[in-house]
């Protein structure tokens, strides 16, 4: 290799380790800033301000965490409600097959890494031309989003403990708009996808009103069954989801 | 079962679940049946927590319109690929405004 050839290769490599932390940060900034959304919803449900902030250092995880202050605030059945909740970040485990390869960690550094594999950093992760860049992308993102969802966690619990009732405020509309927010790029997948998620709507409208809260998001993980029917081309042809 | 005690296993099992990627051998994956079933269980659950908290409170069937128009505004700004932040902020004020009314 030539000097300027391998000059060449560096500033390449540069620029798409640069790429990386920018999309890492762009995704950390808006992602960590939605940390207000959660801990605003977070009082109203009946959590405190101490069980938000654990919430977010501990799970670190804004579906799981809805999920929890839902149960909470319907006075539902806390233990399928937490069994929900953890199902949720069953997401997470595929994340985290699939970027096992990519980091290549071990040890205790797997341990520290596993806390950040959530959509974001997959996602960016993932989107990188090579494995150095999606290392680079994975804490560019991972890093400020954990930092700033847990900043953010407290000032909007602070804050919505000052506030008087969540509803004038439209904060009982954060929950499900944030998970709208994470379904949507899913429903783009395919026609499967659609289905699954129009039965389980349907199935845990109709199941609210004869189970405990909580438990209906559960019966709803059955419309995942769907896609077992799905034909063997069809399945090929599937995107993988990933926001 | 007391709140505590949910918020700590949820972080628990959350954090299990992340770990349980990053170590299980790669070809947990290799069927694919497995794997579609894993893929479309988020699916599932996600959009049953969209319907119930939109058309229910507190155990009940309501329908809110306030709160329906909050959801709507929501898609339509994540169909114009509005940043997360700005999406969950319209569907709160649009909900907000619509209950003042």
């Amino acid at each position: 290799m030539s000097a300027a050839e391998y000059a060449a290769g560096e500033t390449g490599t540069r620029t798409r380790e640069a790429n990386a932390v920018r999309d890492g940060l762009n995704i950390g900034f808006s992602s960590g800033m939605s940390g207000l959304a959660w801990g605003a919803a977070a009082i109203p449900a009946g959590l405190s301000v101490q069980q938000a902030c654990a919430l977010s250092i501990l799970a670190f995880s804004g579906a799981s965490q809805f999920a929890i202050a839902g149960v909470v605030s319907g006075g539902g059945a806390l233990f399928t409600g937490t069994l929900g909740a953890v199902m949720l970040a069953g997401r997470n485990a595929l994340y985290g097959l699939r970027l096992a390869d990519l980091l290549r960690v071990q040890g205790w550094r797997r341990a520290v890494c596993a806390h950040f594999v959530i959509d974001e950093t997959t996602a960016v992760a993932t989107a990188q031309p090579d494995r150095a860049s999606a290392r680079v992308g994975f804490f560019a993102t991972g890093i400020p989003t954990y930092a700033l969802w847990n900043i953010t966690t407290f000032i909007g619990a602070i804050g919505a403990t000052r506030l008087g009732d969540p509803e004038r405020y439209g904060l009982d509309l954060l929950g499900p708009a944030m998970f709208l927010g994470l379904l949507w790029p899913r429903l783009t997948a395919g026609a499967t996808e659609v289905r699954v998620a129009v039965l389980g709507a349907l199935i845990a409208v109709l199941a609210v009103p004869v189970l405990p809260t909580g438990v209906p998001i559960m019966v709803a993980a059955f419309a995942a069954l769907l896609g077992l029917r799905e034909r063997q081309r069809e399945r090929e042809r599937v995107k993988e989801p990933v926001r | 079962m007391n709140v505590w005690i949910a918020v700590t296993v949820t972080g628990v099992g959350c954090y299990l679940l992340k770990l349980a990627g990053l170590v299980a051998p790669q070809r947990v994956l290799e069927d694919p049946r497995v794997r579609r079933f894993t893929e479309l269980v988020p699916v599932a659950l996600l959009a049953s927590l969209v319907a119930v908290q939109t058309v229910t409170t507190a155990g009940d069937l309501r329908l809110d319109g306030a709160r329906i128009a909050g959801v709507t505004a929501a898609g339509i700004a994540f169909l114009l690929r509005a940043p997360f932040l700005v999406a969950l902020v319209t569907a709160a004020v649009v909900a907000a405004g619509l209950r003042l009314l």
